[in-house]
C-alpha cells in the first residue's frame, strides 16, 4: 500500500468535468488530509483510513487513534471540545474528513462519489437553502446566538446529505440504523408525527414568546410582517425548484424499488426456469427425462403466475431449516445424480430470510453439481442464536471467481444480491482445481440486530 | 508401527496407494455388517491395503468371533438385526479394550452413532467414504486416532451446543469434560464442512497433528462427559 493514495490526484484525471471550483475545492481539501497524514507520521501502519467497526459517527476518530497510537477517547473527547472551542465550525472538519477519508478496506472516499451525484447535489444546495431562510427568520427574532452557528449547521447538514447518498451500502445501513431513534427514517410514521409536532410546538412558542417579549408591540408587529414578506419572497423564488427536488427524489426512490423487484425477479427466473433450460440441454438424448423437466417446470411457472407460490422457494414443502437442508439434497441427488453429504447443527422455522438463505444454498449446491465434476458435495448449515451460516463445498475443479462473464447470473445475483437485499452476505472462494466454497450467512432477529448497535 | 505413518500422513483421497504401514504388516480388520453385498464390496475395496481376518453378519457372532482373532480395528455397522452396534462394542471392550471399533453405515439417527461413539468407537464415516479414504480412516483408528465424519462432526456440535450455560450446581458438573474449547468446535465446523484434516489443518495454520489431538479430545469428552446437556439431549432422542 502507498503511503499516499490520494484522492486529490485521481482528481486531475476525474472523469467528471464538473464545476472547476469544486476540483480546487477538493485539492484543498487532499492537502489537509495529507497533511494529517504527515503529523502522524509512521506511528501507524498504512494510510489514514476510517474505522469501520469502531465508530459513533463516521470512524474518523478511531482512524485517527489507530494511526497515532492515541487512543479513540482521546480523539473524541479532543473533537467534541474542539467543536465548542470553534462554535461548530470544527464539526465541518470532521465531515469533511468523512468525505475524503476512504473507510477501511476501501480505496474510494465518498467524495469522489458525490461530485457525480448531481441530484445529491441538488437536494444538498435545497437543503442549505431551506436551512438558510429558517435561519434568516431565527436571526430576525433576534436570538444572536442561532447565528452564530448557523454557517457550520449548513455546511455539516448539506455535508451528511451527499455522505448519506454516496456512502457504501453498508456504512448505510449503518447510518440508517443511527438515525432510527431520532425518528428521521420512515420507520414508524407515528413516531415520525410526534417529532413534527413536536418541533413545531416548540418553535411556535419560542416565536411568540421572543415575540411578546418585545417591550413595543408595533415595532414586534413590523418585524413580524417584515418577516412574512421575505419568506413569502423567498418561498416564490425558491418554492417550485424545492417542489421539483423533491418530487424527484420520490420518484428516484421508486425507480430504485422497481429496480429492486426486477433483480429479485431475474434470479428467480435464474433459479427455475433458465436451471432447467440448462438441464434440458444436457440431457437432449433422454427425451422422458426432457418430458419430465419441461412439465414440472411448466408447473412451477403456472404456479408462479396465477397462485403466486414463488419458484426456488421451499414454502410449504420445509418447515425448518434443516427440512429445507434436506429438501435440497434429496433434490440434487435425484436431478443431478451427484451425492450430497448434508449436515445440519441447530435448526430453526423459516420465514422469509431463511428462506433466501435456503434457495441461495439450493443455488449453489446445483451449481457445484452441474460444474464442479466433483463425486460429492459437502452441504453444512448452522444455526446459531445470531445468525444462520451455511456452507456449499465441492472438491471439484474450481474457477476463477475473477473471470465469470457478466451475464452468467448465477453467483453473482442469485446468490449474494438475494442475501445482500436481506442483510445476509455470501462469499465464494474457489481457484482453478481447487474446488469451490460458497458460504452463506444471514443474521437472525432483525430487530434485536438494531439495537445492539454501538 | 503403522502408527508413526498413518499420523504423520495427510488425510483425504490422497492416502499413499499400496501403502502399508513401515513394517510391511498390514492393519488387520474385522467386518461387521448384515448386508453381505455391502462386505464384499468393502471388501475388495480395502484388498491390498489391509488384512481382512474376518467378517459377521449378526451381534452375537460378531462378538464371539471377534474375541477369537482379536483385529485391530472392526468395521461395524451402527444398524444390525440383532440390536445395535454398541452392543458389540461394549461386549468385547469388557475383555479386549485394545481392539478398536470404526462405526461404519449408510445414514443413520444422531442417536444411533453417539450410542456407538460412547460405547468407545473412535469414529464414524459414511458409506459414502471412498476406498482410499476409507483406509485412511482404518489406519487413523489403529494408530489410535479419533476419526470424524462431517456428519459425526454435525453430531457433535449439536450435542455440546453452545449458548446454553453450563448448570454449575450439578455435582459432576466438569467444565474440563462438559464443553467443547473454542478451538475444538472449529476444528468440528470445518470437518462439518467437508474439509479433510489436512486442509483443517491449513486452513487454522497448525499442524494435522494438532488437528488430530483436538479430535481425539473432543471424542473423550463425549465419551465420558455426563453433561446434563449431553445427556438431555440423548434423552430427547431416546439415548440411555
Amino acid at each position: 500500500m502507498a503511503e499516499q493514495p490520494d484522492s486529490a490526484a485521481r482528481w486531475d484525471s476525474g472523469e467528471h468535468g464538473g464545476s472547476s471550483r469544486t476540483t480546487a475545492f477538493l485539492h484543498n481539501s487532499g492537502l489537509w488530509h495529507d497533511r494529517q497524514h504527515g503529523d502522524d507520521g509512521a506511528s501507524g501502519p498504512g494510510p489514514l483510513r476510517r474505522s469501520r467497526d469502531d465508530r459513533l459517527l463516521g470512524g474518523v476518530a478511531a482512524g485517527l487513534a489507530r494511526r497515532t497510537g492515541f487512543s479513540v477517547g482521546v480523539w473524541r473527547v479532543l473533537f467534541v471540545t474542539a467543536t465548542i472551542v470553534t462554535t461548530g465550525y470544527l464539526a465541518i472538519a470532521y465531515v469533511l474528513a468523512w468525505l475524503f477519508i476512504p473507510a477501511e478496506g476501501s480505496s474510494r472516499n465518498i467524495a469522489s462519489k458525490a461530485v457525480t451525484d448531481r441530484r445529491g447535489i441538488g437536494l444538498a444546495l435545497a437543503l442549505t437553502s431551506v436551512l438558510a431562510v429558517a435561519l434568516i427568520i431565527v436571526s430576525a427574532l433576534h436570538a444572536p446566538w442561532v447565528t452564530s452557528l448557523a454557517i457550520p449547521l449548513l455546511l455539516c447538514a448539506a455535508g451528511v446529505l451527499l455522505i448519506a447518498r454516496n456512502a457504501t451500502d453498508e456504512e448505510q445501513d449503518y447510518l440508517r440504523g443511527l438515525a432510527e431513534p431520532a425518528g428521521l427514517t420512515p420507520t414508524s410514521r407515528r413516531s415520525r408525527r410526534l417529532l413534527r409536532v413536536a418541533v413545531a410546538c416548540a418553535l411556535g412558542i419560542a416565536g411568540l414568546a421572543v415575540l411578546l417579549r418585545g417591550q413595543d408591540r408595533l415595532e414586534a408587529l413590523k418585524s413580524l410582517a417584515g418577516i412574512m414578506f421575505l419568506v413569502g419572497g423567498i418561498a416564490l423564488a425558491f418554492g417550485p425548484w424545492w417542489l421539483r427536488l423533491a418530487r424527484d427524489a420520490i420518484e428516484e426512490r421508486q425507480a430504485r424499488v422497481r429496480a429492486e423487484e426486477r433483480a429479485e425477479m431475474a434470479s428467480r427466473v435464474h433459479d427455475s426456469v433458465l436451471q432447467t433450460l440448462a438441464l434440458i440441454q444436457r440431457r437432449a438424448g433422454d427425451q422422458q427425462q426432457v418430458i419430465q423437466l419441461a412439465r414440472a417446470q411448466e408447473r412451477e411457472l403456472r404456479a408462479w403466475l396465477f397462485d403466486g407460490r414463488e419458484p426456488g422457494s421451499l414454502d410449504g414443502q420445509a418447515e425448518t431449516v434443516a427440512d429445507g437442508i434436506r429438501l435440497i439434497q434429496k433434490e440434487v441427488e435425484s436431478q443431478h445424480g451427484m451425492s450430497v453429504e448434508a449436515v445440519t447443527v441447530g435448526d430453526c422455522p423459516l420465514d422469509d430470510d431463511m428462506n433466501a438463505v435456503l434457495a441461495a444454498a439450493r443455488e449453489a449446491t446445483v451449481n457445484a453439481a452441474k460444474w464442479s465434476r466433483a463425486d460429492v458435495v459437502s452441504l453444512f448449515a448452522e444455526v446459531e442464536p445470531e445468525s444462520v451460516s451455511v456452507f456449499v463445498r465441492d472438491r471439484g475443479k474450481g474457477f476463477d471467481p475473477e473471470s465469470v462473464p457478466e451475464d452468467r447470473k448465477g453467483v453473482a445475483e442469485s446468490i449474494k444480491a438475494r442475501l445482500a437485499r436481506r442483510g445476509g452476505s455470501a462469499t465464494v472462494r474457489s481457484a482453478p482445481g481447487q474446488g469451490t466454497e460458497v458460504s452463506l450467512v444471514m443474521p437472525r432477529l432483525a430487530d434485536d440486530r438494531l439495537s445492539r448497535r454501538p | 508401527m503403522t502408527a508413526t505413518t498413518s499420523g504423520a500422513m495427510p488425510s483425504g483421497a490422497s492416502a499413499v496407494p499400496g501403502g502399508s504401514g513401515v513394517g510391511g504388516r498390514r492393519t488387520q480388520v474385522f467386518l461387521v455388517d448384515d448386508h453381505g453385498m455391502f462386505r464384499s464390496g468393502v471388501r475388495s475395496e480395502l484388498a491390498g491395503e489391509v488384512d481382512i481376518v474376518g467378517e459377521a453378519a449378526d451381534v452375537a457372532p460378531a462378538i464371539a468371533e471377534i474375541a477369537e482373532c482379536v483385529p485391530e480395528v472392526v468395521l461395524l455397522d451402527v444398524h444390525l438385526p440383532g440390536g445395535g452396534g454398541q452392543d458389540v462394542v461394549t461386549a468385547v471392550k469388557a475383555n479386549h479394550p485394545e481392539v478398536k471399533f470404526l462405526a461404519l453405515s449408510a445414514s443413520d439417527a444422531p442417536e444411533d452413532v453417539i450410542a456407538v461413539i460412547r460405547a468407545g468407537a473412535r469414529g464414524y464415516v459414511t458409506k459414502t467414504i471412498s476406498g482410499p479414504e476409507l483406509v485412511d480412516a482404518i489406519r487413523r483408528v489403529a494408530a489410535g486416532d479419533a476419526v470424524f465424519s462431517p456428519r459425526l462432526a454435525g453430531f457433535v456440535l449439536d450435542a455440546f451446543a453452545s449458548g446454553s450455560a453450563p448448570e454449575i450446581d450439578r455435582p459432576s458438573f466438569d467444565p474440563e469434560l462438559d464443553q467443547l474449547t473454542a478451538r475444538e468446535r472449529e476444528v468440528l465446523r470445518l470437518i462439518a464442512r467437508g474439509y479433510t484434516y489436512r486442509e483443517v489443518a491449513r486452513e487454522l495454520f497448525i499442524s494435522v497433528k494438532t488437528v488430530e489431538t483436538h479430535v481425539s479430545s473432543v471424542l473423550r469428552k463425549l465419551q465420558l462427559s455426563t453433561r446434563h446437556q449431553l445427556t438431555r439431549w440423548a434423552a430427547e432422542r431416546r439415548l440411555t
